[in-house]
């Protein structure tokens, strides 16, 4: 009888090009997704080498990161911003490398262009120069970030020198309940792991509650390994999955849909197949979530308060005094008190249309609190008209939020959109370190039901106790 | 690639846990297009007040630790995000290794393609480094990665385990792009055997 395996350790063995003695083995590489941010240095290595990129047809590119979601056509006011830009449409045409440039309808943040168009399948090893890929191992498939080196690397070779990783299950046993989100379960993960729970390890997230989510929330699920410590994170694929592929713009169709989906069927790790690790989390202990420091880690629940410092261990105690005071905030502080200036609604982890229908049902029929500015930053130019059709941004914009164009936006704060220092923010964003959205400023990070109510009331909200209009 | 082999420098103590590679550089520095030039901008708003001006109590600005080529930092260093420019910045400061009990798996990678070392020792051995580092003017550690050893000249001494393959391309300044394409049969075969998919190509720009 064969071996039992995992989902993870399928993909991986398919994908073996090589295993040279005393060396990492050769993973071959499905598709490598590029952004400007990252790139422009792979390229000119590879012009410094003389090489070329070994599949333009597998390297698809976009612009995400520092670009202005002012209305398109708006001139590019930062030049370094701008020449960054050019640089990834001159490499592109260069290398003959699919670019979904400014003006594109299909432009997007990387990693949610890649599921809505079909480009990101089951069973795929999928790479791009950004710590977030994870999101794509929503899929199943084995999707992680990688550096600029390693960037120039797949350009040149189509494949990677990796270590083996360890393999994580993560059994979330029961249903979430109503309120609690996807990013609320990223965030209980992590608030019982750590921010490093995970370090060298591929988290396979199985039970009841996962197999109950959509695709996007899997993909938020997905896309916050990182924030564990995790090389990846992953999902079986089933019929929902399956759903979602099917008709999209780069699935494959005929005869190749039918080949492509009984091998995407024989992935789901076997039964009996063993992890190096497994974690199980009760769905029924989970709520809706708030960060109160400084990494994603440090979260409590929205009726809860920021802990007390004396109650923890040594080395978590200075960590802590450290986040608190840059966050301005005071142990026993209870999360409800804690007012807000500004809202973020976007990122790779929450800006799909699902997010976007939740937030826009919480703010149906109120009006953005008078002290707080709220954006909502659609993750793709397809995501926004699809929003647009459903009326969503006309709820936003008659309850007081910017909607703007796609990209990365606030969530990193490469392009306009930063906080102030001291300004206070609720975000459905992935990262609350120091600085991130802007110097000084805070972030607390939430689910989109989350972030919608926090605008509304200019505070964080139990979203459990809502009166939907 | 710089080959790493044994270096002695003079250690300076980041003492903070979960670093990420935000404060290691922030976003605002990642536009630039090229790989140098980094260093200015190396823990930039930790270094730097909100006016400009130079923090003058942050370590790495203290007279004592100029000069400084080896980092000790607590656990979980380079978490978040993949800016390889994390890196670069350390480099182009002068730096040459960090020491640390853990690393985030992304940047250890990313340490390893410039030549620049991520030394994992426990967190005893990192506290005892970070205290000598603290209480000693121009404390100098070895780190020695033939033998896979850090010491210094008062009889501390640490082994550490590192990845046989990244130490043989560090020790040998090894470009494992090359390295990879000594396999082009295996690769070539492997890709007769995986088309690529046919809808990649059936609408290209």
């Amino acid at each position: 009888m064969a071996a039992k395996r995992t989902l993870f350790e399928k993909i991986w063995q398919g994908h073996l090009v090589a295993q040279p003695a005393g060396r990492s083995p050769i993973l071959y590489i499905d598709l490598h997704l590029v952004h400007e941010v990252t790139s422009p240095q792979a390229f000119d290595g590879l012009r410094a080498s003389g090489r070329k990129v070994r599949q333009p047809a597998r390297t698809v590119a976009t612009v995400d990161h520092n670009i202005p979601t002012e209305p398109r056509g708006t001139p590019i006011t930062d030049a370094i911003a701008a020449k960054q830009i050019a640089a990834l449409q001159n490499n592109c045409r260069e290398f003959a490398i699919r670019l979904f440039d400014m003006d594109s309808p299909d432009q997007g943040i990387v990693h949610v262009i890649g599921p809505e168009l079909g480009l990101t399948q089951p069973g795929m090893t999928i790479v791009c120069g950004d710590s977030h890929t994870s999101t794509h191992g929503a899929f199943g498939a084995l999707a992680f970030g990688i550096g600029t080196s390693e960037v120039e690397h797949v350009l040149a070779t189509q494949c990677l020198a990796q270590q083996t990783p360890k393999t994580m299950k993560i059994d979330v046993r029961g249903r979430l309940a109503e309120g609690v989100a996807a990013k609320d379960l990223a965030l209980g993960v992590i608030g019982q792991i750590g921010t490093d729970g995970a370090t060298g390890h591929v988290i396979e997230y199985a039970g009841e509650a996962v197999r109950g989510l959509s695709m996007e929330g899997r993909m938020t699920l997905c896309n916050m390994s990182i924030e564990a410590g995790a090389r990846a994170g992953m999902v079986a694929p089933d019929e929902t999955t399956v759903a979602y592929v099917k008709g999209k713009r780069f699935a494959p169709r005929g005869d190749e849909w039918e080949r492509s989906v009984e091998v995407w069927r024989g992935l789901p790790t076997d039964e009996g197949a063993s992890f190096d690790k497994v974690v199980e989390i009760d769905a029924a202990q989970l709520c809706p979530f708030v960060t109160w420091g400084t990494n994603p880690g440090m979260v409590a629940p929205v009726t809860g308060r920021v802990p007390e410092v004396r109650s923890l261990k040594e080395g978590d105690r200075r960590a802590t005094e450290l986040a608190l005071q840059y966050m301005g905030l005071e142990p026993g502080n209870r999360i409800e008190d804690i007012g807000i200036d500004r809202v973020f609604i976007g990122s790779c982890t929450n800006s799909r249309l699902e997010d976007l229908r939740a937030a826009a049902r919480v703010a149906k029929g109120h009006h953005v609190n008078a002290k707080v500015r709220a954006m909502v930053v659609p993750g793709s130019q397809r995501v926004k008209q699809a929003a647009e059709r459903e009326g969503l941004h006309q709820i936003f914009l008659d309850a007081g939020f910017e909607w703007r164009e796609s990209g990365c936006s606030m969530c990193l704060g490469m392009n306009p959109d930063i906080l102030q220092p001291g300004e206070r923010c609720a975000s459905t964003s992935n990262r609350n370190f120091e600085g991130r959205q802007g110097r000084g400023g805070r972030t607390h990070l939430v689910s989109p039901m989350m972030a919608a109510a926090a605008a509304i009331t200019g505070h964080f909200t139990d979203i459990r106790n809502w009166k939907f209009q | 690639m710089k080959p790493f082999r044994i270096h002695r420098g003079r250690v300076a103590p980041l003492d903070r846990v979960n670093v990420d590679t935000d404060q290691i550089i922030p976003k605002q520095f990642l536009k630039r297009i090229e790989r140098t030039g980094f260093g200015q901008f190396l823990f930039y708003d930790w270094r730097l007040g909100a006016d400009g001006k130079k923090n003058a109590d942050f370590v790495l600005d203290k007279p004592r630790y100029q000069g400084a080529s080896i980092l000790v930092a607590g656990k979980n260093f380079g978490c978040g995000s993949s800016r390889e420019h994390a890196v670069w910045a350390l480099a182009d400061f002068g730096f040459r290794a960090v020491i640390s009990s853990s690393f985030a798996d992304i940047f250890a990678n990313n340490s390893a393609k410039n030549g620049f070392l991520a030394v994992r020792l426990s967190e005893q051995e990192v506290a005892e480094v970070m205290r000598q580092s603290r209480e000693n003017n121009d404390y100098q550690l070895t780190i020695d990665l033939e033998l896979c050893e850090v010491r210094d000249d008062q009889g501390f001494r640490a082994k550490f385990t590192i990845d046989e393959f990244v130490r043989h391309c560090l020790l040998n300044g090894l470009d494992d792009i090359g390295l990879t394409l000594q396999h082009e049969a295996e690769i070539a075969a492997y890709e007769a055997r995986h088309s690529v998919p046919s809808a990649l190509f059936s609408s290209q720009p």
